[in-house]
């Protein structure tokens, strides 16, 4: 089968400390999957590998049908190729209201002057009243951003990632520091974006990840250490060790 | 979402009429206009004013809306002054020199009048030959060009190689002022081709209108920088209006943000930046002639500050922020440092304002700076009640039933 996303053989040290060691990860169309690890196990490191905030010292990273090398592309245009990405603190342009920021991460063309000749349109309306209903922030389109709750914005920015259209969404600790109700809501989205495109969820929070019911990869040291469902990998003896007898 | 431009801006409406009021009563108010209750020099100085307004506005473009802090804009206005400025001072000496000659025996040849002006424009700094620089110096239309392309293709390469070096924050404020730094410095010197610390001279002249009086003229210029400043302030209006202020303010507030959205966040600062340098181009080709001299002391670092502190001190991110501060701070420079404003004796100590002033505007721009971030056109939100809500970054509570602020009530 072939996969969307194909990092093979990654490798990065930071000052003598190897933070991803050989590591091999892939993905397929329109699959849900959960990255858990301990802390320092690379996850975060791993993200800005694929979306191209760091340079790996070796490996290459292979995307989509054309197998094309994201290390070759800066940041702007991996996530124009089709990767989205949400931090783990809720990052949303705060002194713009929710429709600003929905219209900003609409697909549309992303160049100075095509942007600066574009104006609003009746099609873009919909589509971001409809984004904000999925998201929940239907009522508060007008609302700056920044007078939205912890959840709202984590909400908003997984409403940008969608309307951005991504074929793979990559989601650093998307329930931190949500409610439970919150964090229920949040669990549906995913599920439900993943329907169409390739999700990969990095959690600390094993609740979450079985409420997911997806594959689950476990990373230790940089490299994955195990693979398979969550009741597989909870039995697997070397995560027992590393990260659930702890 | 559709309603027009200027229906979802109503302050570039209440700017413009604003604007054509205060044309129209300094017009009546002139000696060429109407009652002569403004004398001529105040006139230029009104003229000049607009186009520091103007420059602010591109100043405000590209620091308060995209957090560019470019302490390098006045360089790009002091060359558009330099382009028109070498038009006007060979179309002058040309006429000049053309009618001394003609009373020869011998009518004179092209080159004879071309060696002749360049005898009279450089030979106050020993040399008669012109530079390559004034290739194009005896075609206006060239110079205007020029007034537009010169600055916006320093600004390009300059930006190009700043911004894809990923070179942000006070960084790029440095870079920016050894840029305006080195081109003074350059300038300063006799054979750069400009005349050296002469600079270039005579600008009040206009070649071919030397019978209309000045009071005329400066009304003239007067006119043209009010409508450059008019069609400057739409222009930036629309441009941040827009999902391209969108784009830019989110560049400002968070970059990487912006970037992993898929924009070249490069490609924008670049667009950003040489716009302004051409604006700010522009307004320094009208200032100029109502100046009447440019030399290399006018691209000094010095200037680009000030600029940033007229923009801080009106207000950062608002348009007609930076208008205001311009205005208010560059006329109330021109009282204070005229020798008009009577000085303070202390018994001890005289305050002398001419001295003074430059301690009593840095005073103040700290503490614009400290206590009123929003400057002077923050005012305006006290009318409008368009108060950012106060919470020290922290989140709203999440659920009605907790605390929340009045604003999310609203």
């Amino acid at each position: 089968m072939s996969q969307l996303l194909e990092v093979s053989g990654v490798s990065v040290t930071f000052d003598g400390f190897k933070a991803i060691n050989n590591l091999s990860f892939s993905i397929g169309d329109a699959e849900l999957r959960a990255i858990i690890g301990p802390n320092g196990a690379g996850k975060t490191t791993f993200m800005d590998i694929v979306t191209g905030k760091t340079r790996p010292d070796e490996g290459s990273v292979l995307w989509g049908e054309m197998s094309q090398s994201l290390l070759k592309m800066n940041e702007s245009q991996i996530a124009r190729a089709g990767v989205g990405r949400k931090f783990q603190r809720p990052t949303v342009f705060e002194d713009q209201t929710v429709y600003a920021n929905l219209a900003m991460a609409l697909k549309k063309s992303r160049s100075p002057w095509s942007v600066l000749a574009s104006r609003p349109s009746e099609a873009d309306r919909v589509r971001i009243e409809e984004l904000a209903a999925e998201i929940g922030l239907a009522d508060a389109l007008r609302r700056k951003s920044g007078e939205l709750s912890h959840g709202q914005k984590q909400w908003l920015e997984i409403g940008m990632l969608l309307a951005q259209e991504p074929r793979l969404l990559l989601v650093d600790e998307p329930a931190a520091g949500m409610t439970l109700a919150e964090r229920e809501h949040t669990t549906d989205l995913l599920k439900e974006a993943a329907k169409t495109r390739a999700v990969v969820v990095v959690e600390h929070d094993m609740e979450f990840v079985r409420r997911l019911d997806c594959r689950v990869t476990v990373l230790h040291e940089g490299s994955v250490l195990a693979e398979g469902s969550l009741d597989h990998v909870t039995k697997n003896q070397d995560v027992i060790d590393v990260y659930l007898g702890r | 979402m559709t309603r027009s431009f200027l229906a979802r801006n109503p302050s570039v409406l209440i700017f413009i009429a604003c604007l054509a009021l205060f044309t129209l009563a300094v017009t009546l108010m002139s000696e060429a206009g109407g009652s002569g209750a403004i004398s001529t020099s105040f006139v230029k100085t009104l003229g000049k004013t607009l186009c520091l307004c103007l420059v602010a506005l591109a100043m405000d473009l590209v620091w308060g809306y995209t957090g560019i802090l470019s302490l390098g804009h006045m360089a790009f206005f002091g060359l558009g002054g330099y382009m028109i400025g070498m038009w006007l001072m060979y179309a002058r000496t040309e006429t000049i020199v053309t009618a001394s000659m003609s009373n020869a025996a011998i009518p004179p040849t092209d080159q004879e009048i071309v060696d002749a002006i360049g005898t009279q424009i450089f030979g106050v700094v020993g040399g008669s030959e012109f530079p390559p620089v004034w290739a194009f110096a005896d075609s206006l239309w060239m110079q205007l060009a020029l007034v537009v392309l010169v600055p916006g293709l320093l600004a390009l390469v300059f930006g190009w190689l700043a911004f894809r070096s990923r070179v942000t924050g006070v960084y790029l404020s440095i870079l920016t002022q050894a840029m305006t730094l080195a081109l003074a410095l350059y300038l300063f010197q006799n054979d750069s081709g400009l005349r050296g610390n002469n600079g270039l001279s005579g600008l009040q002249n206009i070649p071919g209108l030397t019978g209309m009086p000045q009071s005329v003229l400066s009304l003239w210029f007067f006119w043209a920088s009010a409508f450059a400043l008019g069609a400057g302030y739409l222009l930036c209006a629309w441009v941040v209006s827009g999902k391209f202020g969108s784009v830019i303010r989110g560049i400002r507030d968070d970059e990487a943000r912006v970037r992993f959205l898929g924009y070249s966040v490069e490609g924008y600062k670049l667009f950003v930046f040489t716009l302004t340098a051409v604006i700010a181009g522009i307004a320094g080709a009208l200032y100029y002639p109502q100046a009447g001299i440019i030399n290399p002391a006018e691209i000094a670092p010095i200037a680009s500050i000030y600029l940033a502190v007229w923009v801080a001190i009106g207000g950062r991110g608002r348009l007609y922020g930076a208008v205001i501060g311009a205005a208010f701070v560059s006329l109330l420079s021109t009282w204070f440092t005229g020798g008009q404003v009577p000085s303070v004796p202390l018994g001890f100590y005289t305050v002398d304002w001419v001295d003074w002033w430059q301690v009593l505007l840095g005073l103040s721009f700290v503490l614009v700076t400290l206590f009123a971030p929003q400057g002077i056109g923050g005012l305006f939100d006290l009318v409008t009640g368009r108060r950012p809500p106060d919470r020290h970054g922290a989140d709203l509570g999440p659920d009605k039933g907790s605390f929340r602020e009045r604003e999310a009530e609203q």
